[in-house]
């Protein structure tokens, strides 16, 4: 089986199709956004537990920074074996 | 399982569904049921390498129907008796736990998954920016005493992040409220690409700030783009940006 190069391997090169300025006037930097909206569109690398579900991290993370929503990419199952609930892709 | 497992707060939610479909990468222990030599095991996991089928396990959230799923790499670590470190970066909703079951039945006698760490999710990597629940209440807790906006800045990153990896597109200021209002995108309103634009394939839309508009799924190729001046370019299916941030610039045609 020829090996397939993983998605984070791939190094895509920028085209320029034309040159446009933009207007400081409107939006900003991602870094530098005022900080209820950077947190409004932030996300955490979180290195997560043995033990609580995805489902109850997150939680946690919600209510910690009490922030009104909290999504996370993919779900990691809670317990190394014998799990309680379905078992998620991963 | 412990590892990297992104949270994304409020709006920057709508960009979970890119982290979901991207590549994982995990260290797993495996256990052998039997004994059987490093030099059979190191050829084994090799096999795995590349397009493998894969039956979901009993207990699954999805469909146990046979599908395919690619493994990026298999890279044998260590083995201590009959338990196996290895690391295995693979697509999205390919089952460790089935992969090791397989591996067994393969080396014949049998084995079992004993310990995953997700050491990837898409562009989040565990040597950077990496925090502990711990950490996200300590600095937290921090900004509330000294209000110091450091302590947030430090272990929340810009949405942007989990786009990463998917192909960008970056536009005009004059074509981006037309896209928080769910415009598709068309040539004029791009001023650079990169060059993994692909029909189809869902592509970033970022403003010349590099802030995310929308996730978009792309009609061109990168060099059909290269040659276009007019004509829809991508089509908006996930607008991250709210609108009004930058001013409308397209005008109503007169109906009488």
């Amino acid at each position: 089986m020829p090996r397939i190069e993983a998605p984070w391997c791939r190094k895509p090169k920028l085209v320029t199709k034309t040159e446009a300025k933009t207007n400081p006037k409107y939006g900003c930097r991602p870094e530098n956004r005022p900080l209820r909206n950077y947190i409004r569109h932030g996300i955490i690398n979180l290195d997560k537990p043995a033990g609580p579900t995805s489902h109850e991290v997150t939680a946690w993370v919600k209510r910690i920074l009490g922030v009104k929503h909290a999504g996370h990419g993919g779900t990691l199952e809670a317990f190394p074996q014998h799990g309680k609930a379905g078992e998620i892709p991963k | 399982m412990t590892g990297i497992l992104p949270v994304a707060l409020e709006n920057a939610t709508k960009t979970v569904q890119a982290l979901l479909l991207s590549g994982k990468e995990y260290v797993c222990v495996m256990k052998l049921h039997g004994d059987a030599s490093e030099q059979r095991v190191r050829e084994v996991l090799k096999e795995f390498e590349g397009k493998i089928y894969q039956r979901p396990p009993l207990r699954a959230s999805v469909k146990r129907r046979l599908r395919t799923r690619t493994v990026y790499y298999i890279d044998f670590l260590e083995m201590e008796g009959r338990n196996v470190l290895f690391k295995v970066g693979c697509e999205a909703g390919t089952y460790i736990r089935k992969l090791c079951y397989d591996v067994g039945e393969v080396l014949g006698c049998g084995a079992h998954m004993q310990e995953l760490r997700r050491t990837r999710a898409g562009p989040f990597v565990e040597e950077e920016d990496l925090v502990t629940l711990h950490e996200v209440a300590y600095y937290f807790e921090k900004w509330r005493e000294t209000g110091d906006e450091s302590h947030i800045r430090r272990f929340i990153l810009p949405m942007e992040k989990a786009l990463e990896l998917l192909p960008k597109i970056y536009i005009r200021d004059s074509a981006v409220d037309a896209v928080c209002h769910g415009a598709s995108l068309t040539a004029p309103g791009v001023v650079a690409f990169e060059d993994s634009v692909a029909p189809n394939h869902t592509v970033a839309v970022l403003t010349l700030k590099g802030e995310a508009v929308a996730l978009a799924k792309a009609l061109v190729s990168a060099s059909q783009l290269a040659e276009m001046d007019h004509g829809f370019v991508a089509k908006t299916h996930r607008v991250l940006m709210e609108r009004g941030v930058y001013p409308k610039a397209w005008t109503k045609t007169q109906t009488l």
